[in-house]
């Protein structure tokens, strides 16, 4: 009888943001750098 | 007992120049803000997508020092996910995505009108068939026929060409229709698709 049970594994995990997500939030944070001329901010992204 | 930083310190860090301060408030409100986005979504991939764009917002506010400390941290990380989440389904709305299931294929319900080779290459066959047997015909039904079908001529038209009433090109049409039909019978074509 017990057989034609299946084990069902509980798939539910929370959600979250990928360590990788994050990672790439981190560098594009590093990258980024914000210079100001004549009161005009300009977007820099050094890979 | 953990001391906790207190979120306004960790972004006065972080414009300050402290990286590492970024990393703490992203890891603190990660679960929070990605169950927000996933609770609308229901999509793995794009919960994480609009995760990413909302703290890349977030990086340009607070580079640009145009964030203030009015309100608190969370409910405006959470505004941008909002607004993120309407702007997904708008653009969605415009260019509806169906992915089927299991059990459910669309391909079974919407199908490409086009033939495909096989049935395109047995129409092609019929089509050079049928040209051969109209040639059977006498002259003045093939007349009629090949104006109406292949010229697409209204039969107001034909009778003008040909000189005969619409009745009498109406009824050419009939025969030319009648004849085919007993050719095809009495040689046992079949003119399928």
């Amino acid at each position: 009888m017990e057989k034609i049970y299946v084990k069902n594994k509980n798939k539910c995990k929370l959600v979250k943001a990928k360590p990788e997500t994050i990672q790439f939030l981190l560098n594009y944070s590093k990258s980024l750098k914000i210079t100001e001329a004549d009161g005009i901010k300009f977007e820099t992204n050094m890979n | 007992m953990e001391l906790q930083i207190a979120d306004s310190l960790l972004i006065k860090k972080y414009v300050d120049g402290d990286e590492r301060a970024l990393e703490t408030l992203i890891n603190r409100h990660n679960k929070r803000l990605s169950s927000f986005i996933y609770s609308k979504i229901n999509d793995r991939g794009i919960t994480e997508d609009i995760f990413q764009d909302t703290f890349i917002k977030v990086i340009r506010t607070l580079k640009r020092g145009r964030y203030n400390e009015e309100g608190k941290f969370l409910p405006w990380i959470m505004r941008i996910a909002h607004n993120l989440i309407i702007d997904h389904f708008r653009r969605n709305r415009r260019m509806p995505l169906f992915e089927g299931t299991n059990t459910f294929d669309i391909f079974s319900v919407i199908c490409d009108e086009k033939l495909n080779i096989e049935k395109q290459l047995i129409k092609n066959q019929i089509d050079s068939d049928l040209v051969v047997l109209i040639e059977e015909l006498p002259v003045d039904q093939k007349d009629v026929l090949m104006m109406r079908i292949y010229k697409d001529l209204s039969f107001r038209e034909i009778s003008e060409n040909t000189g005969v009433s619409i009745n009498t090109a109406l009824g050419r049409m009939r025969y030319a229709l009648i004849n085919l039909r007993k050719i095809i019978e009495e040689h046992n074509i079949v003119l399928t698709n």
